[in-house]
C-alpha cells in the first residue's frame, strides 16, 4: 500500500472507475444502503437537526480554544499514566510509532481502523522497520490483503463484491481446507474472525485511531461495530492511539452530543455497537488491559488551517455521510480521488494536506448540488470550501489555459451588459441555425467532454434574459 | 531546541492570533471543563421507573440483544443456566470478581464457574454492568478485576447482569455518576458502552453478527427500578 497520491490523474481514474463493472455493482449497494438508513435514523429522533447545531458549536468552540484544551488534555493523560507524543508531520509520527515498537520489542502489531494511519502511510513504514502490521477491521483486513487503500472512510472495502473477497481469502489463507465453502458473506466473516483471533492474542502492540479525545479526563474514544478495536487495545503490552489535533472536545458531555450524530449520520445506527473510552494504561489491581498507553498526536498541516477559511473542515467527525450522498462519489467510488480521503470531505481536506497543485481536480469534481452540506452532522459548508480551492487554484495559475481563457472571455462580456445581451442573442441564433433540422449537436468545438458521451441540445427560442423580461412584463400586467 | 509540542502550540496560537495567556480565554476553558454543561438531551430517554426500564429493554432488543427479567439477584444464575441450555451451549461460564455476582447462588445450578479475565478459551462470559442507558439500550461496563474487559470481548456469548435501578435516562447521567464515584476528571481505565452484539457490514453492506466480539449478547435485568 502506498500513500503516493494519484489525485493528479483524477480524470483518468474516474474514467476507469465508470467502466469497472465490479465497482459499479458495489457502488449500487452503497447508493441503496447508507442514505436510506440515515434517513430512517433521523426520522426516529426529532432533535436530530438541533443536535447538529450543537455538534457544530462544540467543535467551533474547541477550535477557538484549541491550544488551551490541548494543554489540559495532555495534563490529564499524563496524570493517568499515559504519554502524549506531538508530531509535526507523518514522517515524525511514523518514527515515533516505530521507536515505541522497537522499545517494546514488538514483532507484530494489530491495528484498529484509523484514517490517520492511512494518512501517515504507517503500514509501509512499520513493514520497512521489520514490524508486521495486521489490520483487524474486516474491511481494512481485506484491503490490506489486496494492497489497496480504503475506498471509503467508514467502509474501506465497500468497492468490493464477495466473490472478489473469496478469491483473496483463498489466495492468502492457504493453511485452510481447499474445498471449504465460502459462498456466503457469513462464511467469509467467520473465516476472518478465526484467522484474526490468533493475531489478536499474539500481538505485542495494539494501534487504534480515535474518534474523540476528551480534555476533561485525558480520554480517547473509539467507535466500532466489530469489537476489533477493543481486542486490539486490550490484549497487547501497549496501546498506541493515533489521533489528529482536531479530534479534541472539552468534556464527556460534549463527546456525547457528537456521538448522538456520528453513528446516525454514518451507518444509520442510533449508537455503534462498541463505544470505548480509554484513559491511561492498566491500573493497580487490573487483571487485563495494556501496560502502556501512548497517544501519537498528529498535526500534519492542521495547526495552519485554524483561523483560515478552511477551519470549518476541522469540525469533520469522519462519518462519511457526505460521500454516501454524493453523486460524484456514487459514480466513481473512492479510489478515483487518488488519496486517503475521498468524496466531498476529501475534496476539501486533500488539497490542504498534499497541496492544491496535486489535488486541484478534486474540488472541481463536484456538481455543487449541495447534498453533502445538507447531510453533514457538523454543518461543514463543503461546496463553499471547494469553491475556495477553485479560487486559489485560479489565483495560482494552476487551472488549464483553456479554462482560464474561457473565464477571461466570459468576464469581458459579463462586465459589459449590452454587449453580453447582444452576444448571447447572436450566439443562440447561430447555434440554432447550425443545428437546424436536428435540434442537437453530436459534435461541438471545445465541448468534446460533453459530446463524446451525449448530444448537446441546441438552443431554441430566446435567451433566458429575454424570457425573463417577458415573464416579468406579463406578470405585472395581470 | 523547540519540541514538536511547542512548535505546534505556537503555530495554533499564531493562527488564532492569541498568546495563550489571555485571562478571559483561560477562564472560558476552565469553566467549561469544571462545569461540563449538558447539551441538548433527546426527550426519548427522559422516563422514570418501569417506563425507563421498558425503553431500555425495547432498545436493546432493537439492536438484536436478547433480554430477560428476573425479580431477585438470587434468580439470575437460573436465568443464565436456562439461556445456555436453550441455546444448546455448554454449561460453563467465566466470571470476574464482582461481589454482586459472587453473592449469587451459582451452586443451585449445574453451571461450571471459573473466575478471572478471559484468555480467549471461554465460550461464555458473565459480567455485571456498571449501568445502562435507556435512550439507546446501551450497557455501561467499567474495567477492573471485578469485571475484566476481556470478558466483554473474547467469549462467543456475553451475558450481562444489570440492576434495573442502574438503568439511567441518558449518557450524561452516567458521567455524573462516574464523577461522583471516581472524582471529577478521573475515569476508570476503560469504559465500554455496548449496544448489541458484535457485527460488521463490511461485505457488500450486509449486516452480519459476530464479527470479532461476542456473537450473542444476553441481558439479564434484575429487580425493579
Amino acid at each position: 500500500m502506498s500513500v503516493h497520491p494519484t489525485s493528479p490523474h483524477f480524470k483518468a481514474n474516474a474514467h476507469k472507475a465508470m467502466g469497472d463493472a465490479q465497482l459499479q455493482k458495489a457502488l449500487g449497494n452503497l447508493r441503496q444502503g447508507f442514505p436510506a438508513r440515515r434517513a430512517a435514523a433521523m426520522a426516529q429522533l426529532p432533535e436530530f437537526d438541533a443536535l447538529r447545531d450543537s455538534a457544530r458549536d462544540i467543535k467551533n468552540h474547541t477550535l477557538a480554544h484549541l491550544d488551551l484544551y490541548l494543554e489540559a488534555y495532555v495534563a490529564k493523560v499524563e496524570e493517568a499514566g499515559g504519554h502524549v507524543h506531538f508530531c509535526r508531520d507523518a514522517a515524525e509520527a511514523n518514527r515515533t510509532v516505530i521507536e515505541l515498537c522497537k522499545k517494546l520489542g514488538a514483532k507484530t502489531v494489530t491495528k484498529g481502523k484509523s484514517m490517520i494511519s492511512e494518512e501517515m502511510g504507517l503500514n509501509d513504514a512499520l513493514s520497512a522497520a521489520g514490524v508486521t502490521p495486521v489490520e483487524t477491521d474486516l474491511g481494512e483486513y481485506i484491503i490490506q490483503l489486496r494492497g489497496e487503500m480504503p475506498s471509503h472512510i467508514i467502509g474501506p472495502a465497500i468497492h468490493l463484491n464477495k466473490d472478489q473477497i473469496e478469491g483473496d481469502f483463498r489466495r492468502v489463507h492457504t493453511h485452510l481446507a481447499k474445498d471449504r465453502d465460502l459462498s456466503q458473506p457469513v462464511d467469509l466473516l467467520t473465516e476472518a474472525r478465526g484467522v484474526l483471533r490468533d493475531k489478536f492474542l499474539a500481538a505485542d502492540v495494539g494501534i487504534t485511531g480515535a474518534n474523540f479525545l476528551i480534555a476533561e479526563t485525558g480520554t480517547s474514544i473509539i467507535v466500532t461495530n466489530e469489537g476489533n478495536g477493543d481486542l486490539t487495545q486490550t490484549l497487547p503490552k501497549a496501546h498506541i492511539v493515533l489521533a489528529s489535533l482536531e479530534k479534541l472536545v472539552p468534556t464527556l458531555e460534549d463527546a456525547s452530543q457528537l456521538l448522538r450524530v456520528l453513528a446516525r449520520s454514518a451507518t444509520g445506527q442510533d449508537m455503534s455497537v462498541y463505544t470505548t473510552l480509554s484513559t491511561g494504561p492498566r491500573r493497580p489491581g487490573d487483571v487485563d488491559g495494556p501496560g502502556e498507553y501512548h497517544v501519537v498526536l498528529l498535526d500534519n498541516g492542521r495547526s495552519s488551517m485554524v483561523g483560515t477559511e478552511f477551519e470549518d473542515m476541522l469540525r469533520c467527525i469522519r462519518c462519511g455521510a457526505c460521500m454516501n450522498h454524493c453523486p460524484v462519489y456514487h459514480a466513481v467510488g473512492g479510489h478515483a480521488y487518488g488519496w486517503v480521503y475521498p468524496g466531498p470531505m476529501g475534496s476539501v481536506l486533500t488539497p490542504n494536506l498534499i497541496g492544491v497543485d496535486k489535488a486541484g481536480h478534486l474540488p472541481n469534481a463536484s456538481t455543487f448540488c449541495g447534498r453533502c452540506e445538507s447531510v453533514c452532522p457538523v454543518r461543514i459548508p463543503l461546496p463553499k470550501l471547494m469553491r475556495h480551492w477553485r479560487e486559489r487554484e485560479f489565483e495560482r495559475h494552476l487551472a488549464p489555459a483553456t479554462q482560464r481563457g474561457g473565464m477571461a472571455a466570459w468576464a469581458f462580456f459579463a462586465k459589459r451588459p449590452t454587449l453580453y445581451r447582444l452576444a448571447t442573442r447572436l450566439g443562440m441564433k447561430a447555434l440554432a441555425l447550425a443545428a437546424r433540422g436536428r435540434g442537437k449537436f453530436a459534435k461541438l468545438p471545445l465541448a468534446k467532454g460533453w459530446t463524446d458521451y451525449r448530444d448537446m441540445p441546441a438552443p431554441q427560442g430566446e435567451t433566458f434574459q429575454q424570457q425573463w423580461k417577458k415573464a416579468r412584463g406579463s406578470s405585472r400586467m395581470s | 531546541m523547540t519540541t514538536a509540542r511547542d512548535e505546534i502550540l505556537a503555530n495554533i496560537r499564531r493562527s488564532l492570533g492569541v498568546t495563550g495567556r489571555e485571562a478571559p480565554r483561560r477562564t472560558i476553558v476552565a469553566e467549561r471543563l469544571a462545569g461540563h454543561p449538558r447539551g441538548l438531551i433527546p426527550q426519548r430517554g427522559q422516563l422514570d421507573g418501569a417506563a425507563r426500564v421498558a425503553l431500555f429493554k425495547a432498545q436493546a432488543l432493537g439492536v438484536l440483544a436478547s433480554v430477560a427479567e428476573v425479580a431477585d439477584p438470587a434468580d439470575a444464575p437460573q436465568e443464565v443456566a436456562r439461556y445456555l441450555r436453550e441455546a444448546n451451549l455448554p454449561a460453563t461460564i467465566r466470571i470476574g470478581a464482582d461481589p454482586r455476582l459472587a453473592a449469587m447462588p451459582w451452586d443451585r445450578t449445574a453451571l461450571a464457574v471459573s473466575h478471572g479475565p478471559s484468555d480467549g478459551r471461554d465460550l461464555n462470559g458473565v459480567s455485571h454492568a456498571y449501568a445502562g442507558v435507556a435512550e439507546t439500550g446501551t450497557l455501561i461496563m467499567t474495567s477492573g478485576a471485578d469485571n475484566p474487559t476481556t470478558i466483554n470481548f473474547l467469549p462467543d456469548n456475553h451475558i450481562v447482569v444489570i440492576a434495573a435501578k442502574d438503568v439511567a435516562r441518558d449518557y450524561e447521567s452516567i458521567w455524573e455518576n462516574l464523577r461522583a464515584k471516581f472524582g471529577a476528571g478521573t475515569m476508570p481505565r476503560t469504559v465500554n458502552m455496548i449496544t448489541g452484539p458484535s457485527r460488521s457490514g463490511d461485505i457488500e453492506q450486509t449486516m452480519l453478527l459476530g464479527a470479532h466480539g461476542p456473537r450473542n449478547l444476553h441481558i439479564v435485568i434484575v429487580g425493579e427500578a
